[in-house]
């Protein structure tokens, strides 16, 4: 056997042409068992769009409805909570939602199609937990200067009653400001912007 | 038939045991193996206390394995099925609160026993040349082990294996362009639902422990092929008697059996004190926030891994945002895992072991441990525990800074390594080792 040093071009290429084949569709084997990972048809058909009722809800409220399960708020704000938001301008990171957080008619002062209804996905943009609802009454824990917001519990990022981050939390950007569109004055879909859905 | 008789068995003492051996030895190579690996092993003579925690993470991986198999004869991996059925593990099956907090209270003491291990590495060099695979394959395990805490961690649907795997899937979020679809497709939904809870459960009990045990195993034959490393860090191959045995050695059987059947004695006092008296651990081993049922809804007061993962943890929130991107801060908690991989390769001492190294090792080392205890606090709490500093420094949280601190600290420990060990000041190895 040693003194047999001869390699057999064509036999040598035919099983590296074999493995590269085999190894092909071993790749091609791993395809259904990654898809499988893939969100189902049964959990796509669980994040179709939710309608909210706000015709109770008065201002200062706030409610939550549950999106694709993720806390969605609804706030009424009032005049003050609106006049804060000016406020805190200087304070906010991205003061004018430049970054795409929030559809384009949401992109305003007051990140909403009307002003004093705030519709937010509650979910911290760093790390996803669902921050806290702060009023302007928490001075004592928040700071003297605080006018109202949500505190995220987990690393302690902070949004004004926009949604929109203060300077100096973990969190990157503001809150999301989900798609939605209004039903009629008092009902809200979420989830989707076309109207008639 | 020829190689039975080359193999004599010795000293059973009975003639029918001697020839079943020789039966079985001459189909499957059991005396050789026990030879190889425990009678005729020849480990350093002077390990110490350090020297326990090998033999005592392989004892907790059984125990694992074991309690873990028992678990799941009645847990039910259904979101809807799975809190409860640990409470039923708990309350009505009989044996099943000590089983599952055996298991739970392994899970502390499977990373106490692998840091401490780690760190035996690190005082007497036992990551270097030539055991630089031997350490791979150990990082390799604690990757490992990391996953299946993590995945486990889920399993009993509370609020805070809810939120934790909420916060480690979303770093994959922050990765660029790919991230959003990478977190869909870990969690098979648009939030942490039953398809993730299946998944990770499968994971948990199949695909890790598999490779973990290959990984033991390989981590083992390893060991076994360099040999052991030992305190004085010298290799006691240099000097062998005529046969080939290390002078310095002495076979593992029944030397260091006994040894660390004393260590498993000590070690299970300690675990069983544990799983009667103090199973959470304050909240360190089982957090009070898991005994609430998983709501996706309310998010806890307060997140935070458990004890194990702080220092990553802390590491992760110490860094601010880039370009509106926390990935930064997830690169840095990766690289600050992955860079163990490199420790062989940055480590240029001229000996190995601690006893010979000089001041600047020394102190980099200590340096090393405070930072990580102090990371490892931090991060099992809030950032504003420490109150905030004045409005000089911007209001930021003084619990930040001194994260900021230690991770800064934490790298500078491996990247200056190749320097500082190579100018420190040594003292010379001895031929043959100490006591």
């Amino acid at each position: 056997m040693s003194d047999d040093k001869q390699i057999n071009k064509s036999r040598r290429n035919l099983v590296i042409a074999c493995s590269a084949a085999g190894g092909v569709a071993g790749v091609a084997a791993a395809v259904p068992f990654a898809a499988s990972w893939l969100p189902s048809e049964r959990a796509k058909a669980g994040g179709a769009p939710v309608v909210a009722d706000i015709s109770t809800l008065e201002p200062g409220q706030m409610m939550t409805v549950e999106w694709r399960s993720k806390p969605v708020w609804i706030v009424r704000r009032t005049k003050e909570m609106l006049d804060g938001l000016t406020k805190v301008d200087a304070k906010v990171s991205d003061p004018k939602s430049d970054v795409p957080m929030q559809p384009e008619y949401a992109k305003n002062e007051y990140r909403s199609i009307k002003p004093e209804v705030l519709v937010l996905v509650g979910v911290c943009t760093h790390l996803g937990c669902s921050p806290q609802e702060k009023s302007a009454e928490d001075k004592a824990e928040m700071g003297a200067d605080w006018t109202g917001g949500f505190l995220c519990p987990c690393h302690g990022s902070k949004f004004d009653l926009a949604g929109r981050v203060f300077k100096g939390s973990p969190a990157p950007v503001n809150l999301e400001v989900p798609k939605y569109t209004y039903l009629s004055d008092t009902r809200i879909l979420i989830g989707d912007d076309t109207k008639g859905a | 038939m020829a190689a039975a008789e080359k193999t004599p068995v010795r000293g059973t003492g009975s003639v029918a045991l001697d020839s079943a051996l020789t039966w079985v030895d001459a189909r499957f190579p059991l005396i050789s193996t026990w030879k190889a690996h425990l009678a005729e092993y020849y480990a350093p003579k002077n390990f110490n206390f350090w020297y326990y925690f090998g033999s005592l993470a392989m004892l907790v991986l059984a125990l694992q394995i074991v309690t873990g198999i028992f678990l799941t004869m009645n847990y039910k991996p259904d979101a809807n099925l799975a809190f409860a059925s640990v409470e039923y593990i708990m309350r009505e099956v009989p044996g099943g609160w000590i089983i599952r907090y055996m298991h739970s209270t392994g899970a502390s003491a499977f990373f106490i026993c692998v840091y401490l291990h780690m760190f035996r590495s690190l005082l007497y060099g036992s990551h270097r040349k030539p055991r630089e695979l031997l350490w791979i394959f150990g990082v390799l395990i604690y990757l490992c082990l990391m996953g299946e805490a993590f995945f486990g961690y889920l399993l009993p649907w509370g609020q805070m294996s809810y939120w934790g795997a909420q916060v480690i899937i979303n770093l994959f979020s922050a990765i660029p362009f790919v991230g959003p679809d990478i977190s869909l497709w870990i969690r098979g939904d648009y939030v942490i639902s039953d398809a993730t809870l299946n998944r990770f459960f499968a994971l948990h009990v199949i695909a890790i422990p598999l490779i973990l045990l290959g990984l033991v195993v390989a981590h083992l034959l390893a060991l076994h092929e360099v040999g052991s490393n030992n305190p004085d860090g010298i290799e006691i191959k240099k000097h062998k008697d005529a046969k080939g045995v290390p002078l310095d050695g002495i076979p593992f059987h029944p030397y260091y059996t006994v040894k660390d059947i004393f260590g498993v004695v000590v070690f299970l006092i300690v675990f069983a004190i544990v799983v009667f008296f103090a199973p959470e651990m304050g909240g360190y081993f089982l957090e009070a926030n898991n005994f609430i049922p998983a709501n996706p809804l309310q998010t806890p007061p307060h997140i935070a891994p458990v004890w194990y993962f702080t220092p990553y943890y802390s590491i992760l929130r110490s860094v601010p945002p880039l370009f509106n991107s926390q990935f930064p801060g997830v690169v840095a908690m990766g690289v600050s895992v992955m860079i163990l991989f490199a420790l062989p390769w940055l480590d240029r001492g001229a000996v190995k072991s601690i006893r010979y190294r000089g001041t600047y090792f020394k102190a980099a080392l200590t340096a090393f441990v405070v930072v990580f205890l102090v990371l490892g606090y931090l991060g099992t709490e809030p950032t504003t525990v420490w109150g905030q500093f004045g409005s000089w420094l911007g209001n930021v949280d003084r619990a930040t800074v001194v994260a900021r601190v230690c991770s800064v600290i934490y790298f500078l420990f491996f990247i200056l390594m190749p320097w500082y060990t190579k100018v420190d000041k040594t003292k010379p190895e001895p031929e043959r080792v100490t006591h």
